[in-house]
């Protein structure tokens, strides 16, 4: 769709007579138009934009020699929390008590009333301190580098709680991952992956019978 | 009255300037794009208010569906090919180059190595389909999903990312029996592929 205007005529003939005639090229960019636009919006549809996030993390090693660099954890710093079907949550401190049921406490994914505001509790110290470096990350005072430095020293010191986290057959990825993500949302640095005891089982059990569970299980 | 004249104009638009726009954008789009993967199973991942980005190259993807089933992908070729020849040797199979070549083209893999042979000879749009079926084994007795990530390491190398993408759904088993595979090979650092979590009620610091 190209157009060749020429101006022919009309124009006065210039000093030493040079035939060169004027021609105005004049191309018609809308099918070039249309046929980016369409190859746009296929790239639009076909790509993924948004990059999935992940979680990094480190699980223990299985090696018999590395088990005695297991560090053993404060009684007053543990917090077993336990996963089960069905989307509940539970958590007892410290050593399990078998003989007290109430000492296993059921909690909920509940931002606010949920494991979180217990965590965040337990926690307040480092989350305090965080906040704090935040700020003055925020405020330029002190670098990037500095600040994850900082954090994860924060997050290591003695007296911030360490957490086990225990999950049942039943349980779900997404109840994992929303435990997991409790953990980097409290700033909890210390924190594993156990596998599920019959003795958690039992405390479980225990909770959900008021106690008569393990009166049955003393009696036989 | 005097009549209002109408001028006469022409209603040819310039689309240079346009045209240049749309070639900008598409070159754009051409460079940043990086293509959906084609995934047997849906998978639907749960969310987290983590923010590192997962890296492009080098990924050696463990995907879970809502039953269980688990797939794997690499994103290179060359390493697709390596693991498939070291598995194969493991469970006494060999592959002739014919096969090499379609197993390189597959975007994800997941079936027991005894019955790749048969499902390399289906053509690719039967492949699809089936692939669905299957899946690595993953129990204690026939453990094929070990073999495969401890191939696809020393095909790759110190380099390669372990990352897990499962449903939100998955029961929690599979996903131990993953994780106690891996952690049998020394495979204590990986990833859990999560999307982002919009939270409204999160009190954030």
């Amino acid at each position: 769709m190209a157009e060749l205007q020429t101006n022919e005529g009309g124009g006065k003939k210039k000093k030493g007579g040079s035939k060169q005639k004027k021609v105005h090229v004049h191309v018609d960019f809308t099918p070039m138009v249309d046929m980016n636009m369409l190859l746009i919006t296929f790239f639009m549809l076909c790509t993924s934009l948004s990059k999935p996030q992940t979680m990094e993390i480190v699980m223990p090693t299985n090696k018999d020699t590395e088990v005695k660099n297991k560090s053993a954890v404060k009684n007053s710093e543990a917090i077993t929390v336990l996963i089960t079907g069905g989307d509940s949550i539970f958590y007892y401190e410290g050593k399990p008590i078998f003989t007290d049921y109430k000492s296993l406490k059921t909690t909920s994914y509940d931002p606010t009333t949920g494991l979180r505001g217990y965590l965040l509790r337990r926690n307040s110290i480092a989350v305090a301190k965080i906040k704090e470096l935040k700020k003055k990350k925020l405020d330029l005072k002190i670098s990037e580098k500095d600040y994850t430095k900082q954090v994860s020293e924060i997050k290591g010191e003695d007296g911030t709680p360490t957490v086990i986290i225990k999950a049942t057959d039943q349980a779900t990825y997404k109840n994992l991952v929303d435990v997991l993500d409790e953990m980097s949302i409290c700033r909890i640095g210390k924190y594993v992956i156990d596998k599920y005891t019959s003795s958690d089982n039992f405390l479980v059990k225990n909770l959900e019978t008021k106690g008569t569970y393990q009166s049955n299980f003393a009696s036989k | 009255m005097s009549k209002v004249k109408v001028a006469r104009k022409s209603t040819l638009i310039d689309m240079t300037a346009m045209s240049d726009v749309t070639v900008l954008l598409l070159t754009f789009f051409m460079l940043t794009s990086t293509f959906v993967k084609k995934e047997p199973v849906t998978v639907k991942t749960p969310g987290s208010v983590q923010e590192i980005k997962i890296p492009e190259t080098n990924i050696l993807q463990i995907l879970i569906d809502p039953k269980g089933k688990v797939f794997m992908s690499l994103d290179k070729q060359a390493d697709m090919i390596n693991s498939l020849e070291s598995v194969g040797k493991e469970y006494g199979i060999t592959f002739t180059a014919e096969e090499f070549q379609k197993f390189k083209l597959q975007k994800t893999f997941g079936v027991d190595i005894k019955i790749m042979k048969q499902f390399l000879a289906l053509k690719p749009e039967v492949q699809d389909a089936e692939l669905q079926k299957y899946g690595i084994p993953t129990d204690s007795l026939d453990n094929q999903f070990k073999a495969w990530v401890k191939n696809a390491r020393t095909s790759n190398g110190k380099d390669l990312i372990i990352a897990i993408k499962a449903d939100q759904q998955t029961p929690y088993k599979v996903i131990k029996s993953v994780m106690n595979s891996l952690q049998d090979l020394s495979e204590n650092r990986y990833n859990l592929i999560t999307s982002l979590k919009v939270e409204s009620t999160a009190k954030k610091e």
